[in-house]
């Protein structure tokens, strides 16, 4: 690569700057104003997040053009090792795939592959997390089912979340990555030239952090980003008291209906409500449980998700920290930012709504539960016996 | 509960309601014979702190219980009189049960509340002075009271009308039946378990069930509490939303009123278990008067092996008598005596001798004879009224438990309603996020 190509500016988000095919991309860009590779001015660059803005839009109310699945977890053993391939169903409508259906298979270093490609590449946008590596709280195998489906999930998620992205969504990387059947040719263009500069870029920022003084958008959002990260832990956190609270109470509703149950072993007619009951008790502690997975499946992940995207737009300040780029950097963040900001209430939202609606659905169904033991103790309605108690 | 002849409950404790299952046994049973209820209204109306000087003349302090007490006819007639009230510690109660116990052997007589709180849970203290323990307590001797009053056998006796209507003379009354002198001992009773031959198989399986129902009362209880403190758990930690949600709200736009608010219904919910909590003790009361009840009903069957025993023992007794005069008359000796071996040692003795032994121990024989019979009677008295009362007994605590059972699930339907209502506003206040 000559010099010419390198991209000093970091900022070049309508850019795919895919080290292959620089000169491609850059020629491409002949509908840019002055010609010029990068745009310059930072109002063209407000004006092309704007434009983003409403593409955005678009792309909320018109049907999506590019669905991806992440399915099927299996085992794969090599002499070496053994690890787990998922399989990436994508289909598209997109001129930017030569086919409209792709069936790939990708283990999860080739996610990590990707991201970091991502990360390089767009240094100034928002790149949604990947699940951890592996689990530190518990002794989780890595080939545990309940690790391996919650990471499935978790990947399945990062591709549509990429794939919803007005500008991530149409990166190379991102296309090899739901279309080559072998990425190893692919990655083997190492992460060399960029990712080296990103350091040196980093170590930049670092020794410039402090000097320059920052816009107050740029404050803000940095206070919120560390606020942020510190109420979805707290939120996470209670959380996870809450099904490990929840998961105790359940041992316990275990072994309470068979203690009616053991008791009606010696009794003539009480033996009938008290197996009634044993049997209420027990269809609770059902209901209990799929309560408490729900809460796993559902909310715990979301709120995760989003305690690594803090922990990722934590990091995103050091970039930002360039000397000169740093008003286009800002006006870059800005722009994903709101994307973020409105993907982290929509996703936070769905998970407590369904969270409130399992434990409705939870609560009517005990309720239904004992109902019917009433019923089958003849006893009258609820309504006529809360009348009687008026006296 | 125990049936309750009146309408309403005297209670002067503002807070406290009368109790589900207590409001739905309102039903007027007419006893057969003369029961005490059916002639006066009783209740157990206050409480109080008091404090005296205790047998070692040491300051202590003791709750006294107030005991009401209004003439039947006198409230059907329309014209309210004030109650006869007097005073009653718990102890007082307890001599009265112990009178009872010893009086009536055949009869299961009801048991008093705890006297210390056990089976607590997380929340519950173990204090004998703490109010809510203090208004169960209440709750308790005035079931006691009513059990009691309305027993067909047991509403007659004199010693409950004096317990009743006599403040001050009453000890002095009970103590002059000299009951504590009839009480069998521990050891004897204990002694007849381990010797006694021929029981009565009825009895015996009633023994057994006794046993049963004692042991699952007692694992139910103590199942239940510690399901109501892993509940109180899971309810008091979801309260940390509403902290949580409150402070992420202040740094949010748009999704701030939303947080907010869900985040007080999560207060909310937090807070409703502690009555859920305080209503299931009640429950918790109801299963806990059938374990002592299964003591109860135990104590009778002792007493069936005690009497069955010492007809054993008595009978027993007048077989060697009569075997003695054989020998004496006979000369045949087939036991072993002192008398045979001195005898044998220093010759016979003389007629007159023997004569007036053969005397004496006719006469012994003819009190062997009386003992049995008397024995006898006793011990199919006993038999046939305990296996009356015992059958009562069955038949009321069937009702009673399948009523707390229901009042259960009532329970269980109103905590699911609330938490549908809790969440259904989360919802709402989500959707708004």
């Amino acid at each position: 690569m000559s010099g010419q190509t390198v991209p000093a500016d970091f900022s070049g988000h309508m850019l795919d700057l895919d080290e292959d095919e620089d000169l491609e991309v850059f020629s491409k860009n002949t509908s840019l104003a002055d010609g010029s590779s990068m745009p310059n001015s930072p109002s063209s660059m407000v004006n092309q997040y704007r434009l983003e803005e409403d593409e955005e839009e678009q792309q909320d109310t018109n049907t999506k053009d590019l669905f991806i699945t992440v399915d099927n977890p299996e085992s794969q053993v090599t002499a070496i090792e053994t690890f787990i391939m998922y399989r990436v169903l994508t289909k598209t409508t997109r001129s930017e795939f030569d086919s409209s259906e792709y069936e790939v298979h990708r283990r999860y270093q080739d996610f990590l592959w990707l991201r970091s490609r991502l990360e390089e590449n767009h240094p100034t946008l928002i790149v949604h997390p990947l699940p951890e590596k592996f689990v530190m709280k518990g002794m989780v195998e890595r080939f545990n089912e309940d690790f391996i489906e919650t990471r499935r999930k978790a990947l399945h998620r990062f591709l549509n979340k990429i794939s919803e992205h007005p500008i991530l969504s149409f990166s190379q990387h991102f296309n090899v990555f739901l279309t080559a059947q072998e990425l190893t040719s692919h990655k083997k263009q190492g992460p060399g030239f960029l990712s080296r500069m990103g350091e040196t870029v980093r170590s930049v920022a670092n020794s410039v952090r402090g000097l320059k003084s920052r816009p107050e958008e740029f404050t803000f959002m940095q206070e919120y980003v560390e606020d942020f990260s510190s109420k979805i832990c707290s939120v996470d956190k209670v959380t996870q008291r809450i099904i490990k609270e929840q998961r105790e109470y359940l041992d316990e509703l275990k072994q309470y209906g068979p203690v009616y149950a053991q008791w009606a072993g010696s009794e003539g007619d009480l033996g009938e409500p008290l197996k009634a009951v044993a049997g209420c008790v027990e269809r609770c502690s059902k209901e209990t449980e799929e309560n408490n997975q729900h809460l796993s499946e559902v909310l715990a992940p979301a709120l995760h998700e989003y305690i690594l995207c803090a922990e990722t737009l934590k990091l995103q300040e050091e970039v930002d920290g360039l000397s000169d780029r740093m008003e286009m950097a800002n006006d870059a963040l800005k722009g994903d930012w709101s994307h973020w900001k409105k993907s982290m209430r929509s996703d936070l939202r769905s998970a407590f709504i369904s969270t409130a609606e399992k434990n409705v659905d939870y609560y009517e169904k005990c309720l239904a539960v004992w109902e019917s033991f009433l019923l089958s103790q003849r006893v009258e309605p609820i309504e006529q016996r809360d009348g009687e108690d008026v006296s | 509960m125990a049936e309750n002849g009146r309408e309403e409950l005297v209670i002067t404790d503002a807070e406290s309601e009368p109790l589900a299952g207590e409001r739905s046994l309102n039903i007027v049973v007419v006893e057969q014979g003369c029961s005490l209820l059916r002639r006066m209204e009783i209740c157990v109306a206050e409480a109080e702190k008091r404090s005296g000087k205790n047998a070692v003349n040491m300051q202590e302090m003791f709750t006294v219980y107030l005991i009401e007490t209004r003439p039947m006819d006198a409230a059907a007639e329309g014209c309210n009189p004030a109650p006869d009230s007097l005073w009653r510690r718990y102890s007082e109660f307890e001599l009265l049960r112990s009178y009872l116990i010893v009086t009536y052997p055949y009869i299961v007589i009801p048991p008093l509340p705890e006297k210390r709180a056990e089976f607590v849970w997380h929340k519950l203290t173990a204090d004998n002075m703490d109010p809510d323990f203090v208004e169960r307590r209440r709750v308790g001797l005035e079931n006691f009271l009513m059990r009691v009053a309305s027993h067909q056998v047991l509403s007659n006796d004199k010693i409950l009308y004096h317990f009743l209507t006599d403040e001050h003379g009453w000890k002095e009354v009970v103590f002059e039946t000299g009951f504590q002198a009839k009480a069998d001992s521990r050891l004897r009773a204990l002694s007849a378990t381990f010797r006694v031959r021929n029981t009565n198989k009825r009895f015996m399986d009633m023994k057994q069930y006794s046993d049963e129902l004692q042991s699952h009362t007692s694992q139910l209880l103590r199942a239940r509490a510690r399901v109501a403190d892993r509940l109180y758990g899971v309810f008091k930690v979801h309260g940390n939303y509403g902290r949580v949600f409150s402070e992420w709200s202040a740094i949010e736009r748009e999704m701030g009123d939303g947080l907010q608010s869900a985040g007080h219904h999560m207060d909310a919910y937090a807070a409703s278990i502690d009555d859920i909590l305080e209503e299931e003790e009640h429950y918790a009361d109801q299963l806990k008067e059938y374990l002592f009840y299964a003591e109860a009903l135990r104590a009778v069957c002792r007493k069936h092996e005690l009497t069955q025993f010492e007809l054993e023992v008595s009978s027993q007794d007048l077989i060697s008598k009569k075997q003695q005069r054989e020998e004496l008359a006979t000369g045949v000796v087939r036991t072993f005596s002192f008398k045979g071996m001195t005898n044998k040692l220093f010759g016979q003795e003389a007629p007159e001798q023997r004569e007036a032994r053969l005397k004496l121990i006719e006469e012994l024989i003819a009190e062997g004879e009386d003992t049995v019979k008397e024995k006898t009677a006793e011990c199919e008295e006993h038999v046939e009224k305990a296996w009356v009362d015992m059958q009562r007994f069955a038949e009321q605590k069937d009702k009673d438990l399948r009523e707390a059972l229901i009042h259960y699930a009532v329970m269980q339907i109103s905590m699911c309603k609330k938490g549908i209502q809790v969440w259904s506003n989360a919802k709402e206040c989500f959707l708004k996020m």
